[in-house]
């Protein structure tokens, strides 16, 4: 049954030469377009628009957006777990998929692993504005403050912070040391001298010797083994952040691979929402092909069956349970004041990801652009109804309460997009967004295996 | 011969050519050399006499480094610096420091990979005699290039002719 699957990875006709070419051309000889600077100057203004919310934020506090008691956790604790959860599909990528030798991967990893360091960047700001007091926030960490004070370490929170400070730190190192060697072919291909000289200070003088090249394939295999359980680890800790607390909706065993299928789920979806329109508009349907689309969204659809069958499985447990509060919490979130994002999330994430099933629907860069743009939806909404509906009724009626967001939730979501959108416009003009010595390597191999 | 030489460098189209000039260097007896290529190229550290490296081992040492400091921070706070009873757990409630103590270690491991990669390999190093050879740009693209480096004790006018009857594209002085 094993017939080897005929699109390829690399379209026919590419030696290591062109393919270096192609990929540093379209940062060095590709002239500023109007394409770019549009979207640019799009970016910037919602990344203006985020500052403004945090501006206000800082100067009136977080009583500007809607939280208040029972519901103390907001959009910023919703858009936390979204973004966190679409940087795992990078590491995923780069890491998880180079140790199982998926070789399709190398065309799509170092876009994927920018993504997850501008998801991982998205990220950070919302529990760090959500402290209230942002100036503080090394209040967190263990440090000799002058009350001999430390951090509650049995508390998951704190784990939180060592998880993804973890994460931030690991996947910044993997994506820069898999740019020094393209960094140094930027070096020397690019003609003007000041270029010249910032590509050769960040290539580290990285001259491809060979005891190098031992060292560094040690050094990244050796951070691809480290990075797979630690992005495994980083979703399951932000879910213990629920799964430790008593409330009903959080209080169970199955969150962390729950949310870790649920994180890899939205980073693909992420992946092929900026993947389809930038191989347009870059033309670089040659590297990254409908293979690579399409292997994508069989990811997309086995994790999604993941997440749906977590769904399933709290509804059976809270039946199961017995437990009066936790009926309540699942028939509440189906049919009370919040249904509206409950049925959005069934549709987005269960009913919309069967449509995988299809071969002639994964190989379709349109309809898998909108499926992905649903899933992207239906994950932001699965993380609002996790913390919302289950905070504003929990045991007491007399505790229960509405929540609503403001103005300022909206526009603190979306100037993350903002600030998001506006670094993956600049790492696409500024360095090869598709890894220049693994393509070269991987046009060679399979140049040498077709003549064998 | 020229005294201010760091080597003698030869250019090849293919790292098979590389690999078999590599070998036919060190069988004659040269070892002050070095490869380049713009990837990686299976056995070419091996060809020029470069067999094991402690990357793993740095690497190792990090990591256990890493736990020893998770760990111990959490005990020494939570037992000895600032005992605190909460819901009367333990003091040594060890299932909850295990998540820190796998962060740190991945951490430390990590950075003990990439900041000893970069050392063992001598970078950052802006300078490099090999960058004189204006040829030596096509090195991070498409050529693979044998330096012989003139502090070895082989090294000599023979030199020249030994590369030139290795088939390259081209022998180039290297200026130190």
């Amino acid at each position: 049954m094993n017939v080897p699957d005929e699109t390829p990875v690399v379209a026919p006709g590419y030696d290591s030469g062109s393919v270096t070419r192609k990929i540093t051309d379209v940062v060095l000889a590709r002239p500023l377009g109007r394409g770019w600077l549009a979207g640019f100057a799009f970016a910037f203004a919602l990344l203006m628009l985020l500052n403004f919310a945090i501006g206000w934020l800082l100067i009136r506090g977080v009583g500007i957006w809607g939280i208040n008691i029972p519901v103390a956790w907001g959009f910023a604790i919703v858009n936390f777990v979204w973004w966190i959860g679409i940087g795992h599909a990078g590491t995923f990528i780069s890491a998880i998929l180079l140790l199982l030798h998926q070789d399709w991967r190398t065309s799509i990893n170092r876009f994927a692993e920018a993504m997850t360091l501008f998801a991982v960047a998205c990220a950070g700001l919302f529990p760090l504005l959500h402290l209230g007091r942002p100036w503080v926030f090394y209040w967190l960490l263990p440090y000799p403050d002058t009350m001999g004070l430390w951090p509650q370490w049995r508390s998951p929170l704190v784990w939180d912070v060592f998880a993804v400070s973890t994460y931030a730190t690991v996947s910044l190192m993997f994506w820069y040391v898999g740019l020094i060697p393209d960094l140094a072919t930027m070096r020397d291909r690019s003609a003007p001298r000041p270029l010249q000289f910032i590509y050769g200070v960040m290539a580290l003088g990285w001259r491809g010797s060979a005891r190098h090249w031992k060292r560094f394939k040690m050094a990244y295999l050796l951070l691809a083994g480290l990075a797979t359980p630690l992005v495994l680890s980083v979703h399951s800790v932000v879910s213990l952040d629920f799964a430790v607390a008593i409330v009903p909706g959080w209080h169970s065993t199955i969150f962390p691979p729950y949310f870790v299928a649920g994180a890899i789920f939205s980073g693909f979806a992420m992946v092929l929402t900026l993947l389809i329109p930038v191989r347009k508009a870059y033309g670089l349907q040659d590297f990254i092909t409908i293979r690579h689309l399409e292997n994508c969204a069989k990811i997309m659809l086995a994790t999604g069956l993941m997440v749906a069958h977590g769904y399933i499985t709290e509804m059976f447990m809270s039946w199961y349970s017995d437990d009066k509060f936790d009926i309540y919490m699942t028939l509440n979130r189906m049919f009370g004041p919040y249904a509206p994002a409950w049925w959005l999330l069934m549709f987005c994430n269960v009913l919309v990801p069967q449509a995988l099933w299809f071969k002639s629907i994964r190989t379709n860069p349109a309809i898998l652009f909108v499926l992905a743009l649903l899933v992207n939806v239906g994950m932001w909404t699965e993380r609002y109804v996790i913390v919302v509906t289950s905070l504003h009724r929990d045991f007491m009626p007399s505790a229960w309460g509405i929540y609503h967001p403001t103005r300022w939730d909206w526009m603190t979501l979306i100037g993350s997009f903002g600030l998001f959108l506006s670094l993956l416009f600049l790492f696409l003009r500024l360095l090869p967004a598709i890894s220049i010595t693994e393509m070269s390597k991987l046009v060679r191999d399979k140049k040498e295996s077709r003549q064998q | 011969m020229n005294q201010n030489l760091y080597g003698m460098m030869a250019e090849f189209e293919q790292p098979e050519e590389l690999l078999n000039a590599a070998r036919a260097a060190h069988q004659a007896g040269y070892r002050e050399m070095d490869a380049y290529s713009p990837f990686p190229v299976e056995g070419a550290a091996e060809a020029i006499g470069f067999e094991r490296t402690r990357v793993p081992l740095v690497v190792l040492i990090g990591g256990i480094t890493g736990a020893g400091v998770a760990y111990g921070m959490q005990y020494y706070s939570a037992i000895w610096d600032y005992p605190l009873n909460i819901g009367g757990r333990p003091l040594h409630s060890w299932p909850s420091f295990i998540p820190i103590t796998f962060e740190l270690t991945v951490l430390f491991a990590a950075v003990a990979a990439v900041f000893g990669m970069l050392l063992m390999n001598g970078l950052p190093k802006p300078y490099h005699p090999v960058f004189n050879v204006p040829a030596f740009k096509l090195a991070s693209q498409t050529r693979f290039f044998l330096c012989l480096q003139a502090s070895d004790p082989q090294f000599g006018d023979k030199t020249k002719h030994f590369l030139t009857s290795l088939n390259p594209i081209a022998v180039h002085e290297v200026e130190s």
